[in-house]
């Protein structure tokens, strides 16, 4: 059974006609072809594919389009305002907080939602915050280190 | 030395890119989402393919039956192994063992028996449950032990040996007279659980045939090369008329070096559909291709002096290969040759085996083949320095192998920072306090308490300390087929807008090599790394270069692009040098201008020197080749384990133990890396940190294991790998030598740094609770099981009990190369 659905994504609204039970990874990467969000296990367990639905992360394998009516969603594609990087994205590529890139998307969102509330978070918050995220690649490090610095700069604007 | 590839660039301190911290290349593009990985490709007419997997761990394949998946709407082909021309294939050319689709025997519970295109990834799915196949089940071998002792059930009709993949033994020098020689002999034995590589992106590949009888694929690959080859050889298809684009990577590790099922089966489902073909893994799948770390059992003896010499090494391995060949003589050699780099031992002999099982084939993962026997060695060192009253980390710096030697297996070794890596983690860590601090805490030597006894006084979590050392390979020094032919090419060209660009096989996972390509040209050639546009691996477009493996790309590619910036270079400055009438010689780059240093202002910009160089010689292309120098021992099996130069790693280890629960709470990792040196010092310390990472995972968590042919644990929930949360704060020392094989002296730094974590967190658990945990993953279980027996009075070792019946070959028996002098160092290949 297909469903038309009105989504609001990176403030642009979509018109899409889909099957009922696909996911809103599936209706993001190939409906609407955003695929900045990567999936790593489509089963809910690895953050891979996180987005923000009204500011909060959520794991996008797991969550349906047909729920999400009237919902604000945000994808990596949305961060950047203007061609002007967020603050996050900036700091990661200068800092070597994306090695492969694969998991980036869904860290730098899920680290969006966690400056959003916490505009200063400490070391060990970053890591709570970012635990449900698994990166093969940078051993974490570099990813708080750019964390930090981008909330550094957030808090005090260049 | 006029080889030397830094040339004229010897005594010039002062680079401009060289050494800089500057951002990836393609950082930018990741940041934002643009990126496109191989699942990110949607064409135009594209279909969906799904592979049906085999349920059995070993089984006759009968009648396979298609006719119900064909009449599915929606589906648009399905193919068996009879739409297959039938050619066995593998990596390397000693084992031929593999086909895309099974047509007689399937061998693990995941090999693909047939496969599906269809309008969409939900009814290829569902055409795969109509595919009716008959399998006649054979006994499933499920450990090495098994297999030896069911000669009569052959998962493989080659080898050494009924279910005996590879059987090697090599002895150097007189080795029961070394042990004569020793004041303390150990023997030991360990087991290093297999584990998997888990990259985030599982593999995903689009084929495209065209009805000019051409075929493009794009591949999640680390090694397009190779997949090209045998694409050609599996599909009987020209290899001229296939193209290969590796696509960026979502993390390798070396799980994306074969050529896999999904990838063959995309090219035929397209050339049969006239469609494109996209086959994405699912995560299961992954770990069902794996060609991961072999589960390895290790058996060593070493003679030590009462000072800490080594006499002489003896080891056994025994490794768990899986149902395929892959890498795996390559990695039955790696369990062996890399382990008298590091240390002076003067006599050493290796018997390794491989075994074949009917699990999921090992291969290459990060450090392939080593951080086993370096588990198993630096162990043994801790217990030894103990026994003998050492410092282990005093020690471990007594016997350092010397620079520019070779060694008891003939390996020639150039430079060695790892004394400098030793002392760096030993004073940043508080080593010598430390050690011996919290041993006089009365850790290890009094009882623990008894389990579930109430709080009180007594402190349940007790701290330690461990240290270990490691080296490792910047790159095979052969390729994976014998040729003759460079292992590494590199296209430069300059075009009229200043631009330069680099055409090049080699394919980044992660590492950082497109970055790599634009650095050394752009600091050769006085411009921007901006200024440079990397084109990377295309086998239509680009040099061959090997793959992403083996540590060798900084190196190989990096020497490739230096010969090639210099040839431009060359004929830049001589166009200048005519305009501004001067030698050639005298002029410099940088700044994006070319001109005499001494009288900058009439300098040229570089794209007007660009264009006068055009002019007077026809377009501006130029090729750099690199082949690694020929130092292969002369003897059988030789060839696995030489390199042009080797990489060092010294870790330290901070961790408590909770004696109650036996859980392990890791505190502090440092680590010392001589890297020759770093091209960009902030991609160098990404790849120890994750190094450092992947080993917390195997020494901690990770196993890649099976019950009743099963995989265990299929996922990312149940597969545990560190998040933020287990991984420590990581301190980073980086060690420069200046390599003189390196490019601009640099060594590799992706893989070594893995090693030494390892057996550093053992050796810190001893440390801690006085518990020898000689098997990894090191689990609560095992600690627990180790204070109870400490509790009992009996030795509180936790670890393998016994090795296999088994004959090794009578061993290739060569005198010891120990101490001579090393080979000639940068006699290069493809020069001028």
């Amino acid at each position: 059974m297909k469903a038309r659905l009105s989504l609001t994504v990176n403030g642009e609204a979509h018109d899409v006609l889909v099957p009922v039970h696909k996911t809103l990874l599936e209706v993001l990467r190939e409906d609407l072809g955003l695929t900045g969000t990567k999936h790593g296990c489509e089963l809910g367990e690895c953050g891979t594919c996180t987005v923000l639905v009204d500011g909060a992360p959520v794991l996008s394998c797991l969550a349906l389009p047909v729920d999400l009516a009237g919902a604000t969603i945000t994808t990596v594609e949305g961060m950047a305002e203007g061609g002007r990087l967020h603050p996050l994205q900036q700091a990661f590529a200068e800092l070597g907080a994306a090695q492969c890139g694969y998991c980036t998307p869904g860290i730098l969102l899920t680290a969006q939602a966690l400056l959003a509330d916490r505009p200063s978070p400490t070391r060990q918050e970053i890591r709570e915050a970012l635990a449900g995220n698994l990166c093969r690649c940078t051993g974490y490090t570099k990813i708080l280190d750019a964390v930090e610095l981008a909330a550094l700069r957030i808090g005090v604007p260049r | 030395m006029s080889e030397d590839p830094r040339g004229s660039f010897e005594g010039k301190h002062e680079f401009t890119v060289i050494g800089q911290p500057l951002p990836k290349i393609d950082a930018w593009a990741k940041v934002i989402g643009e990126t496109k990985y191989a699942d990110d490709l949607f064409l135009p007419r594209m279909a969906y393919g799904r592979l049906l997997r085999s349920p059995h761990g070993h089984a006759r394949v009968g009648r396979v039956d298609t006719t119900r998946a064909r009449a599915l709407p929606g589906v648009y082909a399905v193919i068996t192994g009879a739409d297959l021309p039938r050619v066995r294939f593998g990596i390397l050319p000693v084992s031929q063992d593999e086909e895309a689709l099974c047509t007689e025997k399937v061998r693990m519970v995941g090999d693909a028996v047939a496969a599906v295109a269809a309008v969409d990834e939900e009814t290829a799915e569902r055409a795969c449950r109509l595919i009716d196949v008959e399998y006649e089940p054979l006994p499933a071998l499920m450990s090495i032990e098994e297999s030896l002792a069911h000669p009569e059930v052959r998962i493989h009709e080659y080898g050494d040996g009924p279910n005996v993949h590879k059987n090697v033994s090599l002895q150097f020098g007189d080795i029961e007279a070394a042990f004569a020689r020793a004041d303390l002999v150990r023997e030991d034995v360990f087991f290093f659980e297999g584990n998997t590589h888990l990259p985030m992106e599982q593999h995903a590949a689009v084929a495209a045939a065209g009805p000019d009888g051409k075929l493009t694929l794009w591949s999640s690959t680390q090694t397009p090369h190779y997949v090209h080859r045998l694409l050609a050889k599996i599909l009987e298809t020209p290899a001229a008329h296939i193209r290969v684009v590796a696509t960026p990577v979502g993390g390798g590790f070396g799980g994306k070096l074969d050529p896999f099922a999904h990838e063959i089966a995309a090219c035929r489902l397209s050339q049969l559909t006239g469609r494109p073909v996209k086959i994405a893994c699912t995560r299961e799948e992954v770990f069902y291709i794996h060609r991961g770390r072999h589960p390895v059992l290790m058996w060593i003896k070493t003679g030590f002096t009462r000072n800490g010499d080594i006499t002489g090494c003896h080891l056994r391995t025994w490794l768990d290969g899986g149902a395929y060949g892959s890498y795996g003589v390559a990695s039955t050699f790696y369990t062996g040759v890399i382990n008298p780099v590091t240390y002076k031992m003067p006599v050493y002999k290796f018997e390794g085996a491989r075994i074949f099982t009917n699990k999921p084939p090992c291969g290459p993962k990060r450090g392939h083949g080593t951080p086993q026997p370096r588990f198993a060695l630096e162990c043994q060192l801790d217990k030894a320095a103990e026994q003998l009253g050492l410092d282990p980390a005093e020690m471990r710096k007594r016997i350092l192998a010397e620079p520019f030697t070779k060694t008891a297996n003939h390996l020639t070794v150039t430079t060695i920072g790892l004394g400098e890596c030793i002392d760096r983690v030993v004073e940043a860590s508080g080593w010598r306090t430390k050690w011996r601090g919290f041993r006089s805490e009365g850790a290890p030597t009094e009882p623990p308490p008894e389990p579930g006894c109430a709080g009180g006084a007594r402190a349940r979590t007790r701290r330690g300390i461990g240290i270990a050392c490691s080296a490792y390979l910047t790159g095979a020094g052969t390729a994976v087929y014998w040729n003759s032919m460079p292992h590494s090419g590199v296209i430069l060209r300059a075009d009229r807008s200043g631009g330069v660009a680099v055409l090049c096989g080699a394919t980044d996972i992660g590492q950082g090599s497109d970055s790599i390509l634009a650095y050394l040209p752009a600091e050769i050639l006085g411009i921007d790394p901006k200024d440079v546009h990397v084109h990377p691996a295309d086998t239509s477009l680009t040099p061959v270069d090997l793959g992403s493996y083996s540590s060798r790309v900084t190196l190989m590619c990096g020497m490739a692009a230096i010969q090639a910036s210099q040839r431009l270079r060359e004929v830049i400055a001589q166009a200048v040098a005519r305009k501004l009438e001067v030698e050639p010689g005298a002029l410099a780059f940088r700044e994006r201008k070319v001109g005499v240093a001494a009288d900058w202002e009439r300098a040229v910009p570089f794209a007007q020197a660009v264009e006068l160089a055009e002019a007077m010689h026809g377009v501006l292309a130029f090729a750099g080749s690199y082949a690694p120098p020929k130092r292969a021992g002369k003897y059988k099996g030789g060839g696995v384990g030489p390199s042009p130069c080797y990489s060092y790693s010294a870790c330290v280890v901070e961790l408590s133990v909770d004696e109650e629960t036996g859980e392990i709470e890791l505190h502090d990792v440092w680590i010392g890396h001589d890297l020759g040196r770093a091209l960009n010092p902030l991609l160098a310390e990404g790849q120890i940190e994750g190094s450092v990472y992947m080993g917390i995972g195997e020494a901690l968590m990770e196993g890649q294991i099976f019950r009743k042919g099963v995989h265990k644990n299929p996922s990312l929930l149940e597969y545990k790998s560190p998040t933020t949360l287990e991984t420590p704060e990581i301190h980073t020392f980086l060690v420069e030598t200046d390599d003189p094989e390196g490019p601009f002296g640099a060594k590799e730094a992706g893989q070594g740094p893995l090693l030494p974590v390892i057996p550093a967190i053992a050796n810190a658990v001893y440390h801690a609770v006085g518990v020898r945990c000689d098997e990894v993953p090191i689990t609560p279980e095992m600690i627990l099981k180790g204070l109870e027996l400490r509790r009992q009075g009996r030795p509180a070792r936790v670890g393998p009990a016994r090795i296999p019946l088994f004959t090794f070959k009578a061993p290739v028996v060569v005198e010891s190369a120990f101490g001579q002098p090393a080979d000639a160092i940068a006699v290069r290949p493809f020069q001028p």
